[in-house]
């Protein structure tokens, strides 16, 4: 055996090594007690494949290959450190457009090859595929990008028009034609170049309709399909780690979208294809909602024995994470039972709120699904909803009209006293009232979440001084 | 080059395996093991490493060359983003 033939087999088992690292990195990602050495197993795997890349490589274009790393990692490293935890969604979405985008990349590539005059007919099934994999991850690219740029903030507009779902199809099915043309009829470079222009437009098209609120779900699929496209350009290259390491990613990713999806009770194929809020807004709903002030509220938290906290996207806008979790912290000092009951869609992602609480310093015990929180309510004393409203708005269970109803909510209208935190009185994302607001042992403290926060912890401090205030 | 049905096998194989090792995940780690997930197919970078090693013409190693950036940001980015989610879940027990 030659050394190069050596050094193929060192890389294959490099790959094959990497392979059973991703499968068990993304096992222990999956329980919050092995989350972190997971992340670091898969890392070790990337490492270990990449450099063993460099076997097989040999020296041809080797400047540009050390470039290029250089220049991938660099910039998206540093950013990556430095970015907010609250925009942790968006930098996902971007990070899995790039990897969409090398996927198409390789699937040029190979197209390029393969159209080169005098070149061998490739075998029909690794055309197709390298086809394929271009397809989703050019879509996967462009739809990442509009979806990052939204959360962003860069993009506030929904964009809609009238025909606009006919377009989309009319833009994909050309796409799709276009692929079929190069595989079945002839591989020609300005098809080539046709097909990528389709399934790029495709990509931000697919995209442009879909609200912020509905983002997470886009995402998950997208990085779904960035994972399909690498697996199909794995299979059209000959590497096996890609093919497993995609298809695995395009499973999980499937899986995982469903399950975000049937968290906010919003069918895939309605974020796709559908507006939100197209329903009637419910009954409504008699009585008003009744102010407290935060001297008031803290007697109450002082009498209570158990409070279950309830934050929403609203409390990570006004930052207030930290000062909750030191009003808690007060709380828990005083001996009361403190627990932080999540919805699974609060914030922007699911799990998004579990991270910024973590951030804010909060353990993760403390912290409860709504499956296990909600027969707590019963026997909460006070509970203190700050930034959320659609989400523990009773009219799911109740009102078959509203457009909510159906999905699961935290069962907040169960306890004895709530306290909601609240800039105002205007309705939430679903642009419906909440019954919960108007409930007769509901309080409405009205405030900037990190404010109210503060205030709580002053007039707790005073009413524990011995009410001289 | 892999053999059409043994490929099969393996796409078919590598997508159950997807599915049942996140099948009991908490929705506590949804995000960031979407993100997790995120790094994993930045293994990307070794094909398009491979494609520009191969790339001959100017078009061939520029289109390489791209798939190479972009590739090495996926995975970096992938990776410093999922590190830092997940460096938050420690347990009470953890912090002193």
């Amino acid at each position: 055996m030659d050394t190069q033939t050596l050094l193929v087999y060192f890389a294959k088992a490099s790959y094959l090594l990497a392979a059973a690292l991703f499968i068990l990195g993304i096992k222990r990602m999956s329980s919050p007690v092995t989350a972190r050495a997971g992340i670091k197993w898969a890392g070790i795997g990337m490492g270990l494949a990449t450099l063993a890349t460099f076997a097989i490589t040999g020296v041809h274009n080797v400047g540009w290959i050390v470039g290029g790393i250089a220049l991938g990692v660099i910039p998206t490293w540093l950013w990556g450190k430095k970015v907010a935890m609250t925009d942790m969604p968006q930098m996902v979405a971007l990070f899995n457009g790039m990897g969409g985008g090398s996927a198409a990349a390789i699937g040029a590539g190979e197209l390029l090859k393969f159209s080169q005059p005098g070149a061998p007919v490739p075998p029909l099934a690794t055309l197709a595929l390298a086809v394929v994999g271009a397809l989703i991850g050019s879509i996967s690219m462009t739809g990442s990008i509009i979806a990052w740029a939204k959360l962003d903030g860069r993009m506030d507009k929904v964009f809609r028009f009238g025909g606009q779902q006919a377009l989309n199809f009319i833009v994909f099915a050309a796409a799709v034609l276009a692929g079929l043309a190069l595989v079945a009829w002839k591989l020609d470079a300005n098809l080539v170049i046709v097909f990528f222009a389709l399934a790029l437009a495709f990509g931000v098209l697919m995209t442009l309709p879909i609200g912020g609120a509905d983002m997470p779900v886009v995402i998950s699929l997208y990085n779904a399909f960035t994972g399909l496209a690498v697996a199909f350009e794995g299979y059209a290259m000959g590497i096996e780690a890609l093919i497993v390491a995609g298809m695995v990613v395009g499973a999980a990713g499937t899986f995982l979208t469903q399950l975000m999806a049937k968290a906010m009770n919003r069918p895939i194929s309605n974020v796709l294809f559908s507006n939100f809020g197209g329903g009637g807004s419910g009954e409504a709903i008699a009585g008003a909602q009744k102010p407290i002030e935060a001297a008031d509220a803290a007697s109450l938290l002082y009498m209570a024995e158990k409070v279950i906290i309830v934050p929403g996207y609203g409390m990570a806008v006004a930052q207030a994470q930290h000062k909750i979790w030191e009003l808690s912290q007060a709380l828990i000092k005083a001996g009361k039972d403190v627990r932080f009951a999540i919805h699974p869609v609060a914030g922007r992602m699911p799990g998004h709120m579990n991270v910024l609480l973590a951030e804010a310093g909060v353990p993760y015990d403390l912290i409860a699904d709504m499956d296990d929180i909600n027969p707590e309510f019963k026997t909460c004393d006070v509970a203190i909803v700050i930034g959320a409203n659609d989400v523990v708005n009773p009219a799911a269970k109740t009102d078959k009209s509203s457009p909510i109803y159906g999905m699961p909510i935290l069962d907040v209208v169960d306890s004895k006293q709530t306290i909601v935190i609240k800039r105002g009185k205007g309705t939430g994302f679903a642009g419906i009232e909440n019954a919960l607001f108007y409930a007769d042992n509901t309080r409405m403290l009205y405030a900037d979440g990190k404010e109210a926060a503060n205030q709580l912890i002053a007039e707790l401090k005073a009413v524990e001084g011995g009410g001289s205030h | 080059m892999i053999d059409g049905f043994l490929a099969l096998y393996i796409f078919m194989l590598a997508a159950f395996t997807g599915k049942e090792i996140i099948g009991r995940v908490p929705v506590i780690l949804h995000t960031p093991l979407m993100s997790g997930s995120n790094f994993v197919h930045g293994i990307v970078l070794v094909g398009a490493m491979i494609a520009l090693a191969h790339a001959e013409s100017p078009l061939a190693i520029a289109i390489g060359f791209i798939g190479v950036v972009l590739g090495a940001g996926n995975a970096a980015g992938g990776y410093v983003v999922t590190e830092r989610m997940l460096e938050m879940f420690k347990s009470s027990k953890d912090k002193k």
